[in-house]
C-alpha cells in the first residue's frame, strides 16, 4: 500500500498534504495497491473519517496523548510503525517543515534512503524520481532502491486532489512504541500569529521589493500599497542581507514560498533564488526601470518606470477608485 | 559549550545555471563558491553561542581540498577550529554524508572532544536533501529540531523557535542536541581583516571519510522547462497607474 502522512489543523487536511494525496492516488492506481493515510494529533480521527472523498480507504491514527504536541522523532517513529504494520511500499508526505522532518526521521530510523521534494515519481525497480534541487531551479533525476520508498512531494507542483463522492474510511487507532527519548524534542508552547496580520504565505496579493527600493525607509511606499490591497510585503534576499527588512519578509529559496493571485515585483532583478519563491504566483506585475531585467521573462504585466514614483501613483488611484 | 557546525561548499549561482556536458553537475568554471546560506548563519550562531557561554566552536565540512576555503571563511568570523572530511569532490548522498559526520564525531570523542550542540543548515542550497542533520541525530540518539530561526541556550537546554502558521512553535531540547537552522536566525557578520589573517593560521584537522552510499542515486540533472511569459506592458512611469488599477479591479483585488 501507499501510505500518506496527512497534516491537518484538527478540522480538515492541509492543502499541501492533499497535493501529496494526489500523487499517492496516481501511484496507487498504477501499482494497483490501496491508498492509506497516517494522521497524528488532536482531531486526527475526525479528519481521517473525512478522507474517503479523497480516495483513502483506511487511515491509521496515532492517538497517544504524548503525541498531541508535535514531536519530530516521535511522529517519525509512529509513521514508521504504521508503515511496517501495513506493509507500505511507499511513504509519502508534503515537502513541508513537518513532512520532511517526520519522513526523514522514519527513513533514518529504518536506515533507508529518502528523496525530498519530488516532482515526478516513476514506480519500478528501482523507483525513478525527479526531485528539486536549488529550491526548484534545477531538477535531479535519481533512483531510489529498497523495499520501502520514503518520498516527499514538492509543494505547489501538482494540484491538490479535489474531494469526490463521500466514502467510508476505516479509521484504525495505532499506539505504542514511542519512547521517552523520542519525546525530548517536542513543541512546548506556541506564539500565536499577530491578530489581523496577513501572512506572506497566504496573502492574495504580495507587494515585493528588491535592491531597487534603495533603503529601509522607502519600503513605506510598498507597505502603503500592500495595506490598501489587503496584502503583504515581500522582499528579496539582498534586502534582508542589507538589514533593510526582517528576514520573515523574504521571498525565495531561503525564505518563504508564496502563491498569491498577484505578485507585484518592484525593483527586483530576478535572481533564480528569488524566482523559485514567487513562481507559483498566478500573475506577476513587474515595476522596473530596466525592461531587460531577468524578472521580465516571468512577468505577465509590466510597468516600465521608477517604483518610487509609480507606487504612490498606484496607491492614489486605488484610493480614488475604491472611494477611500 | 562545545559547538560543532556542519557546512557545505556550494557554487554561487545568480542568473542562469549551466550544466556540464555529461549533465551530472553544474558547470562551475565561471562561478565562485560560498558556504550554503543556512549554514553561514549556523556558523555565525556557533560563534555567538561560544561568545556568550564560553567553550569552543568547530566547523566541519565534507568535500574536496578546496572546501577548506569555506572552513577558513567560517574561522574568519570567529569559529575556533576546523575539520575537513576530504573527498574527491563527487557528490555524496545523504546517508553517506551523515555516516561520515557520525564517524568524525566518534573519532573526536575518542580523542577526548565531546559536543554539546551540533548545528546544521536546514537544507543545503544545492542538493536540498532535508535530512543529513536528522540522520546524524538518529545515529547518535540525540534530539533534533529543524527550521530554527531563534536559538537560546539556557541551563543545559536549547530553546528553539521556528515559524509555523504565521506564529511560532517553541521547542526545548535537552543538550546535547542537534539543531538545523534557517537563514534569518541572525545576520552573519562580515569577516574582518584580522579575522581573515587569524583564520589562515588556524589548524584544519583532515580526515579521510569512508563512503557508505545508500541513495538516492543521482542519474542526471536537468533544467526545468520554464514557460517564458511575454509581459503585457501597462505603461511607463506614474501615468500607468490607471491601467494598473484597472487590472487590480479586474482581478477582484480592488473593490469599486
Amino acid at each position: 500500500m501507499i501510505l500518506v502522512f496527512v497534516e491537518h489543523d484538527g478540522r480538515r487536511p492541509d492543502r499541501s498534504s492533499l497535493e501529496a494525496v494526489a500523487v499517492g492516488a496516481g501511484l496507487a492506481e498504477r501499482l494497483a495497491v490501496p491508498l492509506e493515510a497516517f494522521l497524528v494529533g488532536p482531531g486526527a480521527a475526525t479528519v481521517a473519517a473525512g478522507l474517503g472523498s479523497f480516495g483513502i480507504g483506511r487511515a491509521a491514527v496515532a492517538e497517544d496523548d504524548r503525541l498531541a504536541p508535535y514531536a519530530p522523532a516521535a511522529w517519525g517513529r509512529a509513521l514508521g510503525q504504521a508503515a511496517e504494520a501495513g506493509n507500505a511500499a511507499v511513504i509519502l508526505a508534503a515537502g513541508t517543515d513537518r513532512g520532511q522532518e517526520v519522513v526523514a526521521h522514519a527513513a533514518a530510523m529504518a536506515g533507508r534512503p529518502m528523496a525530498a521534494n519530488c516532482v515526478e515519481i516513476e514506480p519500478g525497480t528501482p523507483f525513478a524520481v525527479t526531485r528539486q534541487r536549488w529550491g526548484g531551479s534545477l531538477l535531479e533525476e535519481a533512483t531510489l532502491d529498497g523495499p520501502v520508498r520514503y518520498l516527499t512531494v514538492a509543494e505547489h507542483v501538482v494540484a491538490p486532489l479535489e474531494a469526490g463522492a463521500p466514502a467510508d474510511v476505516v479509521v484504525e487507532p495505532v499506539s505504542g512504541g514511542v519512547s521517552e527519548a523520542d519525546l525530548r524534542s517536542r513543541v512546548v508552547s506556541r506564539v500565536a500569529p499577530e491578530a489581523g496580520k496577513i501572512s506572506l504565505a497566504d496573502a492574495r496579493v504580495v507587494v515585493g521589493g528588491g535592491r531597487g527600493v534603495g533603503s529601509s525607509e522607502a519600503f513605506a511606499q510598498l507597505e502603503e500599497l500592500a495595506e490598501l490591497l489587503g496584502g503583504a510585503v515581500g522582499v528579496s534576499r539582498v534586502v534582508t542581507s542589507a538589514g533593510w527588512r526582517p528576514h520573515a519578509q523574504q521571498v525565495g529559496q531561503t525564505g518563504t514560498r508564496i502563491a498569491p493571485d498577484l505578485y507585484i515585483a518592484c525593483g527586483i532583478s530576478g535572481a533564480i533564488q528569488h524566482i523559485v519563491g514567487c513562481k507559483a504566483a498566478k500573475a506577476i506585475l513587474v515595476i522596473n526601470t530596466d525592461r531587460d531585467a531577468p524578472i521580465m521573462a516571468r512577468a505577465s504585466y509590466a510597468v516600465i518606470g521608477d517604483l518610487h514614483t509609480v507606487l504612490p501613483a498606484i496607491s492614489a488611484e486605488v484610493r480614488r477608485v475604491a472611494g477611500r | 559549550m562545545d559547538v560543532l557546525v556542519c557546512v557545505k561548499r556550494v557554487p554561487e549561482t545568480g542568473g542562469r545555471v549551466n550544466l556540464t556536458a555529461d549533465q551530472r553537475d553544474i558547470d562551475t568554471r565561471f562561478l565562485g563558491f560560498t558556504v550554503s546560506p543556512h549554514e553561514e548563519c549556523a556558523a555565525e550562531e556557533a560563534v555567538r553561542i561560544v561568545e556568550a557561554h564560553g567553550g569552543r566552536s568547530t566547523v566541519l565540512t565534507l568535500g574536496p581540498e578546496v572546501a577548506s576555503d569555506q572552513l577558513r571563511e567560517a574561522m574568519a568570523i570567529g569559529v575556533d577550529r576546523a575539520i575537513l572530511l576530504e573527498t574527491d569532490g563527487q557528490d555524496w548522498d545523504p546517508l553517506a554524508t551523515a555516516g561520515a559526520i557520525v564517524d568524525a564525531i566518534g573519532a573526536e570523542r575518542a580523542a577526548g572532544s565531546q559536543y554539546d550542540l551540533l548545528l546544521f543548515g536546514n537544507e543545503a542550497a544545492d542538493s536540498g536533501d532535508f535530512q543529513v542533520g536528522i540522520r546524524v541525530a538518529v545515529a547518535l540518539e540525540l534530539p533534533f529540531v529543524g527550521g530554527v530561526k531563534s536559538l537560546e541556550i539556557r541551563d543545559g537546554v536549547a530553546v528553539c523557535r521556528r515559524e509555523a502558521a504565521g506564529g511560532w512553535e517553541v521547542f526545548e531540547l535537552p543538550l546535547p542536541a542537534v539543531v538545523a537552522v534557517r537563514e534569518g536566525i541572525n545576520l552573519p557578520r562580515y569577516p574582518s581583516v584580522p579575522g581573515r589573517l587569524r583564520a589562515k593560521k588556524k589548524e584544519i584537522v583532515r580526515m579521510t571519510p569512508t563512503a557508505r552510499p545508500g541513495g538516492p542515486t543521482k542519474v542526471r540533472l536537468r533544467l526545468p522547462a520554464e514557460q517564458e511569459r511575454s509581459a503585457e506592458i501597462l505603461g511607463t512611469g506614474p501615468e500607468a497607474a490607471p491601467a494598473v488599477v484597472e487590472l487590480l479591479v479586474r482581478m477582484g483585488l480592488v473593490g469599486g
